[in-house]
């Protein structure tokens, strides 16, 4: 396929953390741009594959989508916790950009993150990236817990020489 | 939007294990700590020999390695002399398997996406920045889930 071709394909998510307060999502799909917008962006398609960790599901998927509209999603486990979050649009420009606030019912992320989202199209595949900014860093790594910056990086390979010796 | 951790965490993961990675990952977020795992990943080593490649005092290291100690990262060699340091295996491996297993969690959801945007584009033959058709209330016989 000649989207294999585009350097920036991620048909496997990726993530990065371009600076000390964000994390960035970057995936591709194969498909339009419209369509991949369309179910970021419209509840009967938001809920059929936003829809949680395994055993957990959709309760609550509303989204009014202009600037200053609100959105919120709640998902439910088999163990009846509840996880919730609401947020703001900020920016919408269909079908490329968007940005809104979020936060968690459960403060986990010190006060509301700010999600911002671009799809491009090239060769019928679309990426997006999808950048979450946090209100500090000590926010960012809770999120992640630190997950996935170079100090992740170096714990892999640390690993990797450690059971590279024991074989 | 990434899931809540402190709600989904626990389903996965008891208390006691989320409390280790929560200490693994404040080891690992030190520059120093991370220098001094990936000296000890080549094989045992004395405080001294840890201190020297570092422009810090050997009481800075000391401190270093208690926190690693802590985090069961490091321990302490048998050779009452040396007391010589060496990594722990075990604590790195949980941890990358929690993180892998988070980013799968996610990676499930884009693949739940990547089936409906097919389902989605059998509906409507491609055709960029079109709105997609209106979706059926119902799941028909085709859809998976």
């Amino acid at each position: 396929m000649s989207a294999m071709d585009s350097p920036r394909m991620a048909l496997q998510l990726e993530v990065t953390t371009p600076s000390d307060t964000e994390i960035l999502l970057t995936r591709s799909f194969k498909a339009p741009r419209q369509l991949v917008w369309d179910a970021h962006t419209r509840p009967e398609l938001i809920r059929r594959w936003l829809t949680g960790p395994p055993g957990w599901t959709f309760t609550v998927c509303e989204v009014d989508l202009r600037v200053g509209g609100r959105l919120r999603f709640a998902w439910r486990s088999e163990q009846g916790e509840e996880m919730g979050l609401s947020g703001e649009f900020k920016e919408v420009d269909a079908p490329s950009h968007m940005v809104h606030s979020e936060l968690f019912d459960v403060d986990w992320t010190g006060g509301e993150a700010i999600q911002i989202t671009d799809f491009d199209e090239a060769n019928g595949v679309t990426t997006m990236r999808q950048t979450m900014r946090y209100s500090s860093k000590d926010a960012r790594d809770g999120a992640m817990h630190s997950g996935v910056d170079d100090g992740m990086e170096q714990c892999y390979r640390i690993l990797d020489a450690v059971l590279a010796e024991r074989l | 939007m990434l899931y809540n951790l402190i709600v989904v965490q626990p389903n996965g993961y008891g208390q006691m294990a989320s409390q280790r990675l929560d200490a693994t990952f404040i080891a690992l977020a030190d520059p120093t700590r991370r220098a001094i795992l990936a000296r000890l990943s080549r094989g045992e080593a004395s405080v001294t020999e840890l201190a020297k490649p570092f422009a810090i005092s050997q009481a800075a290291v000391s401190k270093h390695l208690k926190l690693l100690e802590r985090a069961g990262l490091v321990a302490v060699g048998h050779d009452a002399q040396r007391r010589p340091r060496r990594l722990e295996p075990q604590p790195l491996a949980e941890a990358s398997a929690f993180l892998e297993r988070y980013r799968e969690l996610w990676e499930q959801n884009y693949q739940r996406l990547d089936a409906l945007l097919e389902e989605l584009q059998r509906l409507q033959p491609a055709d960029s920045d079109q709105p997609a058709p209106a979706p059926r209330k119902k799941p028909g016989r085709k859809n998976k889930e």
